[in-house]
């Protein structure tokens, strides 16, 4: 009764202009199988899927269903090929009901073109039921949770009666248990004989759901892996080069604290407190990780701290100075280093040159100011240092900033941050979208600061990268603190903490389920996460 | 974690754990009970307090009605007071609410609104050398006031909700007053007029739509000088060409006005609904149809999700830009036809710039009314009525100089792009050119 197919990709390639974003790739996807394409950020898999999906023609190749060839000019028609997409960022109108966005290209009408919804509500209801997704076909997608989201993105894909479901870096927004959860619709629809295609860098998630593995790196297919694979093994097939994935870190020796936050409102300009009676404080010598799913107010968080935002309440002390109603400029000058979450939006200026991006703080002191000029050669003179000491990959200093890649944007900017003495230090997701080679780097840095006796604030998404580098988590949720916890708390408590649950709710909830197995989650871990806590690649 | 499909309503505790309940609902804000009470303390004091002695008439019978109503006397110092109280007994609930953390519901503005406006007419009437005042009139004449700023702000819904800015609506009307004229007076017949205007308006459109979808250039700026082009070569042609032979090239037929029988007797409704001239009655047909297609067909389903998230329609095989392309083109052509008012209803020629700005109105009227073709009706119903009660009141005779009558529909636009009724949320990618990829 399922009709199944098989898919195969040959030669793929793809070039934007002078760029080779794929280049001859040969990908089979057997029917009713989970096949993953691992690669690292920019390594061609959502171009390569995008070519799959119709949305880009490629400029050489030849895509074959069941053995025939098949050319896409537009999603249209992979969807009526028995092809479905759900994208990294949700293609959802969120001003619309689920059912208007499932319906949306593919609508039910009466007589005269008026709507009719309730055939897509039914099969909302039919799909939701059968694979328990609990989605209401009236709700509006805005008021969703991302989790839901993604299943509408799903349920988009299985009415239009898709065979091969692609499934681009799905888990990106997703807290560890809708990720779990994830996964095992995965494997649902895998039985009911959906093949799906799985675009992730995340190792952990790979192995544990695929059937084969493609490894992508640089628009080439580097091999294939059985999931029983270690993870070493395809995180170097992912890099090209044997990676060290655990971070040996000394453990902390906290000193003093010198930075303090009490009570910090920030309140939004719709009136909304995206932070919300915040404390905490961070001693020398300490890294402090602020853990959530993205959009919990940390972003409101660092950017109040350094002086970014308007409607602040509470106060921020360093060294027992209030920075707090200071300006920017004033705050730097106190010794904060800040490395904003977005490096291309607020951390650099693509068109200007790595040089000048590097004394981006310090352009008016000397020794690059000369009365109301600059000293171009000890800006140059400062670059080539940089570049040297924190292994930027770049002919020379003088290039514009936008040509690098994203890992040596990253240090740019972290280089420029870390180049003054510090008394406090933020990163925020210090190492989105950057290549595995340069995460290892960026961590050592991070953890050198700290050994100088910095306070360190880490603020990321990534769970893994929270557990390698924290000597406490702390966990926000809608703008507040559900808790601080000690380093090696398990994966498990962490995920239900940023679902909201307190730090002994989650404790005790994560026990509960694993009935049977006592104190499994609750306590302190650090063998386990330690073994874990390579997987962020 | 279980599964919710809506999001948790703040408040309702969730059963079984205890989840922080972050303040992730939208914050009641004290904008609007602050305008309120403001606006009802100057009500208070102008209107009642301060307000006149006399005795103000309304008529709400025309001659021709099939029964006849009797005149409306209302002693204005009373009514002043007895509405003013009012008012501020709406703004005060409002600043309950607000102490209660709700917002204030969507029909207390707009009660307040009307509440006040009536209380201002009976302050003007009232307060006039002749108090007295036929309402039928008035209200007939705004409608036919606001025909075109109705045209106009459909034009725009058009326009934005598929995601183009169209500044350009007072070109389009122009250019649809300056066809309709010159084609009805060579052609000698209006209805020809009618259909050359919503070929000029559509004309435009294609312009603003080639440059803003294919050439990317920015909306408001193509708008603009869409406006100024279209200015200038209809002033051109009025002194070069019509001026030349104004028999020829500028004196077109008007179109009839059709009365439906029996229907266009009723007292108050029957001139407004019944007594219209074609373009009148498009109108009302067009607002109805932009209503229906946006929010009931696949076509408008398919027009929002391209105004909202163009990407998602493109990955569900909805082909974006040319949608763009067809809406704002037949957004041009209804623009044009509102234009054709100017000139083959309201008088029978055309002059420069004979649209006056009403098609910034007219935008003004589509934000006013939340970017639906029914809010712009009523927000457009609004400032033609504003723009009629200028000329009256010259007429009647009131303390107000007519120049700070003339302000009025601008100052209502101010309060009302500043977010008097609720607030106002535009298409999501209006303004945004689409590039694949």
């Amino acid at each position: 009764m399922v009709r199944v197919l098989k898919l195969e990709l040959k030669g793929i390639t793809k070039r934007f202009g002078s760029l080779l974003a794929n280049d001859h790739i040969d990908v089979v996807v057997e029917p009713g199988q989970i096949h993953c394409l691992l690669g690292e950020n920019g390594a061609g898999k959502s171009t390569l899927m995008n070519v799959l999906y119709g949305l880009y023609e490629p400029t050489d190749g030849e895509i074959l269903i069941d053995g025939k060839p098949v050319s896409f000019r537009g999603p249209g028609d992979a969807m009526a090929a028995g092809i479905g997409m759900v994208h990294q960022h949700f293609m959802l109108v969120p001003v619309f009901t689920v059912a208007e966005n499932v319906a949306l290209g593919a609508e039910a009408t009466k007589a005269g073109g008026f709507l009719n919804l309730d055939d897509t509500r039914r099969k909302i209801k039919e799909i939701s039921d059968r694979y328990g997704f609990d989605v209401d076909p009236d709700a509006l997608v805005e008021d969703l949770p991302v989790g839901v989201q993604q299943r509408v993105e799903i349920i988009k894909a299985l009415v239009r009666d898709a065979k091969v479901l692609i499934l681009d870096e799905p888990t990106a927004v997703l807290t560890p248990q809708d990720t779990d959860e994830l996964l095992d619709i995965m494997r649902q629809l895998k039985s009911s004989g959906t093949s799906i295609v799985f675009i992730s860098h995340k190792l952990r998630e790979v192995k544990a759901v695929s059937d084969t593995i493609t490894v992508i790196r640089r628009g080439k297919v580097v091999g294939t892996a059985a999931p029983g694979a270690s993870t070493t093994e395809l995180a170097s097939m992912m890099v090209g080069r044997s990676v060290s994935l655990t971070l040996d870190k000394e453990p902390a020796q906290p000193k003093e604290t010198t930075f303090e936050v009490r009570d910090l409102t920030v309140i939004a300009p719709s009136g909304q407190h995206v932070v919300d009676g915040i404390s905490f404080s961070i001693a020398r010598g300490e890294i402090l990780a602020v853990a959530g799913v993205q959009g919990n107010g940390q972003t409101e968080l660092t950017e109040a701290i350094l002086g970014l935002q308007e409607r602040v309440h509470g106060s921020i002390l360093l060294d027992g100075k209030e920075l707090l109603g200071r300006s920017v400029k004033e705050v730097l000058r106190a010794g904060v280093g800040f490395v904003p979450e977005d490096r291309k939006v607020d951390g650099l200026i693509g068109t200007f040159s790595i040089a000048e991006n590097l004394v981006l703080d310090l352009y008016d002191q000397s020794p690059f100011a000369k009365g109301i000029g600059m000293s171009p050669a000890k800006v140059l003179e400062n670059a080539t240092s940089r570049i040297g000491e924190f292994d930027i990959r770049t002919p020379s200093g003088s290039l514009a900033a936008g040509t690098l890649s994203g890992g040596n944007q990253q240090k740019v900017v972290m280089a420029r941050e870390l180049s003054r003495p510090l008394r406090l230090f933020i990163a925020s997701q210090p190492t989105r979208g950057v290549d595995v080679g340069s995460i290892e780097f960026l961590h050592r840095r991070i953890v050198a600061e700290r050994d100088n006796g910095t306070p360190v604030m880490i603020v990321s998404t990534e769970l893994d990268e929270v557990m390698e580098l924290a000597d406490r988590i702390a966990v926000l949720y809608k703008g507040k603190l559900v808790g601080t916890v000690p380093a090696g708390t398990s994966r498990d408590v962490l995920g239900l903490m940023m679902a909201g649950l307190s730090p002994e709710e989650a404790a005790h909830a994560d026990r509960a389920h694993h009935d049977g197995s006592p104190d499994d989650g609750s306590s302190p871990e650090p063998s386990t996460s330690r073994a874990e806590g390579g997987d962020h690649v | 974690m279980s599964t919710t499909t809506t999001a948790p309503k703040p408040g309702t505790p969730q059963p079984g754990t205890t989840r922080i309940q972050g303040s992730s609902a939208k914050p009641v804000t004290w904008k609007i009970p602050i305008l309120l009470a403001a606006l009802g303390l100057v009500a208070f004091v102008f209107f009642g307090v301060m307000g006149p002695n006399q005795t103000a008439k309304f008529g709400i019978s025309s001659a021709g009605d099939f029964f006849q109503l009797p005149v409306i006397e209302v002693p204005a110092f009373l009514a002043g007071i007895v509405l003013s109280v009012v008012l501020l007994g709406l703004a005060g609930y409002a600043v309950y609410l607000k102490t209660r953390n709700q917002s204030a519901p969507r029909w207390l503005p707009i009660a307040f609104i009307v509440v006040f406006v009536v209380a201002f007419l009976i302050w003007l009437v009232g307060g006039a050398r002749t108090p007295n005042i036929s309402l039928a009139g008035l209200i007939a004449g705004s409608v036919t006031l606001a025909v075109p700023l109705v045209f106009g702000s459909l034009s725009g819904v058009l326009c934005e909700r598929v995601g183009v800015v169209n500044i350009a609506i007072e070109g389009q009307l122009l250019g649809g007053a300056f066809t309709a004229a010159i084609v009805a007076s060579i052609t000698k017949n209006p209805f020809i007029g009618l259909l050359a205007a919503a070929l000029a308006g559509a004309v435009v459109s294609v312009v603003l739509a080639l440059f803003s979808i294919k050439y990317l250039v920015n909306q408001i700026i193509v708008g603009v000088v869409l406006n100024v082009l279209v200015s200038g070569l209809t002033g051109f042609m009025f002194s070069t060409v019509m001026q030349a032979d104004p028999e020829q090239f500028n004196s077109p037929d008007r179109l009839p006005i059709v009365d439906i029988p029996v229907l266009s007797s009723i007292p108050l409704i029957g001139p407004i609904l019944f007594r219209q001239s074609v373009v009148g009655y498009l109108m009302y047909i067009a607002v109805i149809v932009v209503w229906i297609g946006l929010f009931k067909t696949k076509w408008g389903l398919r027009v929002r999700a391209v105004g909202e998230h163009p990407e998602a329609a493109d990955t569900m095989g909805i082909k974006v830009n040319a949608t763009r392309f067809w809406n704002v083109t037949l957004g041009g052509a209804i623009a044009g036809i509102g234009g054709s008012f100017f000139t083959l209803v309201a008088i029978d020629s055309f002059t420069k710039e004979i649209s006056g700005g009403r098609g910034f109105i007219a935008l003004a009227a589509l934000i006013f009314g939340r970017w639906n073709p029914i809010g712009a009706f009523f927000a457009a119903l609004l400032f033609g009525f504003a723009d009629n009660l200028q000329s009256i009141v010259t007429i009647i005779g009131t303390p107000v100089p007519s120049q700070f009558m003339a302000m009025l529909p601008y100052l209502v636009t101010v309060l009302a792009v500043a977010g008097l009724v609720g607030r106002s949320r535009p298409p999501a990618a209006s303004g945004i050119p689409y590039v694949k990829g």
